[in-house]
């Protein structure tokens, strides 16, 4: 189990490094999608290896940690949606992708 | 050598080993019958143009060692691998200033799809020595994982796209992804029809719930989900976007010559064409094999020789021994028809492509699914005369799918009809069209 | 020896060991591909990686649906979104010759393993002795599969049916928002 929790750590930090570094708003999107998916590692390593007792109900005790997942990519899928639609209509308006940039929230 | 138990035996003792046997038992044939699939084409389309085609490759010369053979004609049955020759040896043009990496590996990615995706078919069924040959992997989830290894198909068109360069190139190759990830919504839909109605995602559990008696009181008829109302809607709808989803004709204006100088291969040359080219003939293959699992009872044959004449029979081991060869029949079938739509239908037009995909199958298969719960909520409850719900509710929904596709309404028919002056004013921008149409 | 002996429980022998560390290897590497690649297409490309390993990964922890939703959902759907974005507007690399380099990022990359290494003692070390899967795989809730659509999709529907709703909400909350800001303004 180890195994699965560093990889998603890693994962992890390497996302948060990457949102913090990179200047191109997509990929700073993508590097959230990264942190994203380390949760969803970590979900299931959880939910296979050490279940979670607390719920009471017994017909789906041991499927928390995957219910968790689907809800996660669902929202990781709307909001990467709307998120790139931001990008391109403010694209559009100023033609240059820089975060650094974007520092205005008039206009 | 005894066969099964020697198969038997590696099961438990060399899995890997037989996961490569069964590997290589789809992958080889696959790639032997890519030319055999290209002669089909060449052949069957010639035919219906009302020309020969190629049959003059393959003919025996006079002075062949073979006796016999000499003079003897093969039909053009060597003409694909004269073909792939032709291609072996063309000059192999790398534009310029193009990106490296991706430009090689992007026919790569495009045929890797059309491999991958026949990991599920049931080529037998799961007993005796069939159930270790095949399928490769007999998932839980077969059918999720053909939609999803298809969804991978898009890459490769699109990385071919990007990396020529080339601007119609790119314009290709995103449309033509545009175009896959639209149809593969209505693919899912019409799929998930099937699946609520035969209770597994298995492709094998597919084939075995079609061998219940046909409509529920015919026992000497297999249950094959084309001949069932809803199956028959659904039929229609992943048919239609099978062929969209292998960007074959009527559906290929990505990548028709005529009208995007070949779209996202165009800076392809030789081999590496040859590999796209290959890579679709695969995908249309699997794809046909997975419509005849789906709706036309996989490899079992017509009647249920199993009812009709007892378990052991002659025609029921005849059932089990031939299963490769009938599910090879109907895929084959299945492929010629593809060919068939290809000769009939004219190409659509970008807009049309879309909006028949968005706005005619989604919503059709989406009331196909609907119709199919409420079926199995009736005849759960009220017993095979809830049934009579799936006829009524599938006439319902194919009626207003043609009316939908075949006649446009009166504000489209007035938007085609619209006079467009050039003479002044701002210059019309490129989606508008400006010539008068009638 | 007895390989089984020092491996967790449920990974019998070097190969099964050695697929998911070779799997775990190349998501971690793909990852730092994201953050490195100074062009946005190969940074794309290697997330696509990243969430093909990631879904053999899931399939090693035997979440079969969850593997191959990550493929259909995240692989095909999700970065073929990116992908388009980035090729329709065109996105260049960065050039690093724009901005000064100092010493900053060296640094950064030592406190960021430094405390990678805490967390990683502080976090890890007490879950190292669980190395046996508590899910039981087969019970009478879902003979088939503890990761199996059968299961996943009881579990769904029947425990979980209120936030699979509110999910669909989100989800058509989402297209529509997202098919308004790509809309042009209609010149009229």
């Amino acid at each position: 189990m180890v195994l699965y929790l560093a990889v998603s750590m890693s994962m992890f930090f390497i996302g948060a490094a990457g949102v913090v570094v990179r200047r191109n708003p997509v990929v700073v999107f993508m590097c959230i999608e990264l942190m994203l998916n380390a949760v969803n590692l970590t979900f299931l390593t959880f939910a296979r290896y050490a279940p979670s007792p607390l719920i009471e109900r017994a017909d789906s005790t041991w499927m928390a940690g995957q219910m968790m997942v689907i809800f996660v990519m669902a929202v990781a899928a709307a909001e990467v949606a709307v998120g790139l639609g931001i990008i391109m209509a403010i694209y559009r308006v100023r033609a240059n992708v820089d975060v650094d940039e974007m520092s205005s929230m008039s206009g | 050598m005894n066969i099964p138990e020697t198969l038997d035996w590696m099961s438990v003792n060399r899995p890997a080993l037989l996961a490569l046997i069964r590997v290589l038992i789809l992958v080889l044939p696959i790639l032997i019958l890519v030319p055999g699939f290209i002669w089909l084409e060449r052949r069957l389309l010639s035919w219906m143009q009302d020309r020969i085609g190629p049959n003059r490759a393959g003919t025996f010369p006079k002075d062949f060692p073979i006796k016999f053979l000499r003079g003897k004609r093969t039909f053009g049955l060597l003409q694909p691998i004269a073909d792939g020759v032709k291609l072996f040896f063309k000059e192999d043009i790398t534009p310029a200033s193009v990106d490296r990496l991706l430009y090689f590996l992007s026919p790569a990615v495009a045929l890797f799809p059309a491999f991958a995706l026949g990991g599920t078919l049931p080529w037998g069924p799961n007993w005796g020595p069939y159930q270790h040959l095949t399928p490769i992997w007999n998932a839980e989830i077969g059918i999720l994982y053909m939609l999803a290894i298809s969804s991978l198909g898009v890459y490769g068109v699109v990385l071919s796209g990007y990396s020529s360069n080339n601007k119609y190139s790119l314009l290709g190759g995103l449309r033509s992804a545009a175009q896959l990830i639209s149809y593969e919504l209505a693919m899912s839909v019409s799929l998930a029809a099937i699946v609520m109605a035969s209770g597994s995602l298995r492709l094998q559990a597919i084939v075995e719930a079609q061998e219940t008696p046909l409509w529920g009181v015919i026992p000497y008829a297999h249950n094959w989900f084309i001949l069932t109302p809803f199956g028959f809607v659904a039929a229609i709808i992943f048919y239609i976007c099978m062929i969209a989803e292998t960007n074959r004709a009527p559906f290929d204006l990505p990548e028709a010559e005529n009208e995007i100088i070949a779209g996202y291969h165009t800076e392809y040359s030789s081999m590496k064409f040859a590999v796209f080219f290959m890579g679709e003939y695969a995908a249309m293959f699997v794809f046909a094999c997975l419509f005849s699992v789906v709706f036309l009872g996989g490899y079992n044959l017509p009647l249920n020789w199993v009812a009709i004449s007892g378990e052991n029979s002659v025609m029921a081991g005849l059932n089990y021994w031939l299963a490769p060869l009938t599910f090879l029949v109907k895929s084959l079938l299945v492929f010629s028809t593809f060919i068939w739509v290809r000769a009939t239908l004219p190409r659509m037009r970008y807009d049309q492509l879309m909006a028949l995909g968005w706005k005619n199958l989604l919503p059709a298969a989406v009331a196909n699914f609907i119709v199919v719960a409420i079926w199995i909520m009736g005849s759960k409850a009220y017993g095979p005369q809830g049934g009579i719900v799936a006829y009524v509710g599938a006439a319902l929904i194919v009626v207003a799918l043609y009316f939908a596709v075949t006649r446009q309404t009166k504000a489209a028919k007035a938007f085609e009809r619209r006079k467009v002056d050039l003479t002044e004013g701002d210059t019309p921008s490129p989606t508008r069209r400006s010539v008068e149409l009638v | 020896m007895d390989i089984n002996a020092l491996l967790p429980t449920d990974m019998n022998g070097w190969a099964h060991l050695g697929i998911v560390g070779s799997l775990s290897g190349l998501a971690v590497l793909t990852a730092i591909g994201v953050v490195a690649f100074n062009s946005p297409i190969r940074s794309a490309l290697s997330l696509v990686l990243n969430f093909f390993t990631l879904a053999f990964i899931y399939f090693s922890l035997g979440a079969e649906l969850l593997g191959i939703t990550q493929i259909v959902v995240y692989t095909g759907a999700i970065m073929v979104l990116f992908l388009f974005v980035i090729m329709l507007l065109n996105l260049s690399a960065d050039d690093p010759s724009q901005y000064k380099r100092d010493a900053k990022p060296v640094f950064a990359g030592i406190i960021g393993l430094v405390v990678f290494g805490l967390l990683a003692t502080a976090v890890l070390a007490p879950l190292k002795a669980i190395n046996q899967i508590s899910a039981p795989d087969r019970n009478e809730f879902n003979p088939i599969g503890w990761g199996s659509p059968q299961a996943v999709g009881k579990t769904l529907f029947t425990g979980y049916v209120w936030p699979f709703e509110m999910i669909s909400l989100l989800l058509l909350v989402g297209i529509v928002g997202s098919i308004l800001l790509a809309r042009r303004k209609v010149t009229s």
